[in-house]
């Protein structure tokens, strides 16, 4: 009984480590990339709260909250109320399968750097993705607004396509791991990260993983100069917090599955395990940022004619070819 | 009661409301909602059951594409509340004949003897092992659904070439 208790009481300090992490990650994320945004288009980004503007998600936070939180006339309420922690909560359910290091041992006991090691995680991660789909619709239906309804159905049109480009570019990956346990993944890159073997795959991830967090250039769904900001326009304060929150942990998320799957994890010379995977994981969320200061936005077939034009049957192509020469190889 | 049984019939209450909740709903979304929190209910009874791939998979695909597909319809096809329909005792006969058969049938299954002696233990099967059991066992099912998806793929394509409008009739005025 008491081993249960102490693996329990680890379990939650996994849990909060993780929580704490990921929340404040992404609150600097946005103090990042507007730093970075403003660095790109010649100015300062914030600078006054605090030294270097250190302090602007804080302040930012403390705005939220304290701003009027506004039902619109004829919306659903219940549903307008409850859709805005949908998309943060599955992102942060998803960050459950991501392992940070190997095993410690702490007091005798072995203690996995992993909330829990499914075997079936990634998986998990793709069918959380598609559950987060659900803020979005349901979040613009339940508004009552033309702008809303319109940005979501932009929205789920958009990540119920790149789904596919997404799942299938990970196929090789899970083909040359042999299993879907992202800890396995992992260990199976000791030698050599899958980037390797694999470029083309990571640039379809990384590809519909800016489709999936909707940002420029695929930001269809809250398309400023036609839809204001589509599907979380009537949304204020607090729940717009959250539909943000979720975009930034999204962020940050894809970062860290992309580094497990493609760039080998914790893996790396001299420095700490963490230490490796929080490098690994800040590549994508600045490589996303990068593409929204330099890149306008598509019209919506040409973004749906690249998903199912190109980046779906190159993505199968890629499965053949990797099994072919597997095949081959033996 | 072991925790996995209590588990199980606070799971299985779940399903039966929403559901319930899903078909008795007047507005189209909100009955989606209702079905997709079942969906989630059922996944996680299979994660309890040990498969936690058909579990995932029931996320992945019924919660997760079925139902969002049939949201964007629903709101596409906009937002009006339908009419209201008349309540006779025909409406309502025919399925509650068949909720009945299934209470029933269900009652009956509870009330044998040899069911009551198999307790509910966790156990887990690999994905590895689903697969490998479906790939040596059903190939030909799997292979026959597979060409089953090819089959409605063309058919999406072909409808969506009919929809095309042709480059004379755009440009065609309208004789006085």
């Amino acid at each position: 009984m008491t081993m249960w208790f102490a693996g329990f009481a680890v379990l939650l300090v996994k849990m909060a480590l993780v929580l704490g992490v990921a929340l404040t990650g992404a609150a600097y994320l946005v103090l990042v990339e507007r730093k970075l945004l403003g660095r790109m288009q010649l100015r300062y980004g914030p600078n006054r709260v605090g030294p270097f503007g250190l302090l602007q998600p804080l302040a930012d936070g403390v705005k939220m909250i304290l701003k009027e939180d506004l039902v619109p006339q004829g919306a659903d309420r219940f549903l307008f109320m409850m859709v805005p922690a949908v998309l943060p909560l599955t992102t942060l359910l998803a960050f459950a399968v991501v392992p940070f290091g190997t095993e410690l041992t702490i007091m005798g006991q072995q203690v996995p750097m992993v909330i829990t090691d499914l075997d079936v995680g990634v998986l998990f991660v793709l069918s959380l993705s598609s559950v987060g789909v659900y803020s979005l619709a349901l979040g613009g239906w339940a508004s009552n607004s033309k702008y809303s309804l319109l940005g979501a159905v932009r929205g789920v049109g958009q990540m119920i396509s790149y789904e596919l480009p997404l799942g299938l570019s990970l196929v090789p990956v899970i083909m040359l791991a042999g299993s879907m346990s992202l800890v396995d993944i992992v260990n199976a890159q000791a030698d050599m990260p899958f980037i390797v073997y694999q470029p083309v795959a990571y640039v379809l991830f990384v590809l519909s993983a800016l489709v999936e967090v909707k940002r420029t250039p695929f930001d269809l769904a809250e398309a400023e100069n036609e839809l204001q900001a589509g599907f979380h326009m009537e949304y204020s304060g607090m729940r717009f917090a959250l539909f943000f929150l979720g975009e930034y942990l999204n962020m940050i998320f894809l970062g860290a599955f992309a580094a497990l799957l493609f760039l080998g994890g914790w893996h790396g010379p001299v420095l700490p395990p963490f230490a490796w995977l929080l490098i690994k994981t800040a590549i994508m969320p600045i490589l996303l940022i990068w593409i929204r200061a330099s890149l306008p936005r598509l019209r919506p077939d040409q973004m749906m004619r690249l998903c199912w034009v190109w980046l779906a049957p190159l993505a199968l192509l890629n499965i053949l070819a990797t099994g072919a020469v597997m095949l081959l190889k033996g | 009661m072991s925790l996995t049984q209590a588990l199980f019939y606070l799971l299985a209450g779940v399903i039966t409301l929403s559901t319930g909740m899903a078909v008795t709903r007047k507005q189209p979304v909100h009955a989606v909602v209702y079905l997709v929190v079942s969906f989630f209910a059922t996944a996680v009874l299979f994660a309890l059951l040990g498969a936690p791939l058909v579990a995932v998979l029931q996320i992945m695909i019924p919660a997760g594409a079925v139902m969002v597909l049939f949201l964007f319809i629903i709101i596409l096809l906009g937002r009006e509340a339908p009419k209201p329909r008349d309540d006779s005792a025909m409406r309502w006969a025919l399925p509650g004949i068949l909720a009945i058969i299934t209470v029933a049938a269900g009652l009956m299954l509870i009330a044998s003897p040899q069911h009551q002696t198999i307790p509910l233990a966790m156990a887990k099967a690999s994905a590895r092992e689903l697969g490998t059991y479906l790939y040596r066992h059903y190939w030909p099912a799997v292979e026959g659904i597979s060409v089953l998806f090819f089959v409605a793929l063309a058919g999406a394509m072909f409808l969506v070439r009919e929809f095309k409008p042709k480059p004379d009739a755009q440009n065609e005025e309208p004789k006085p």
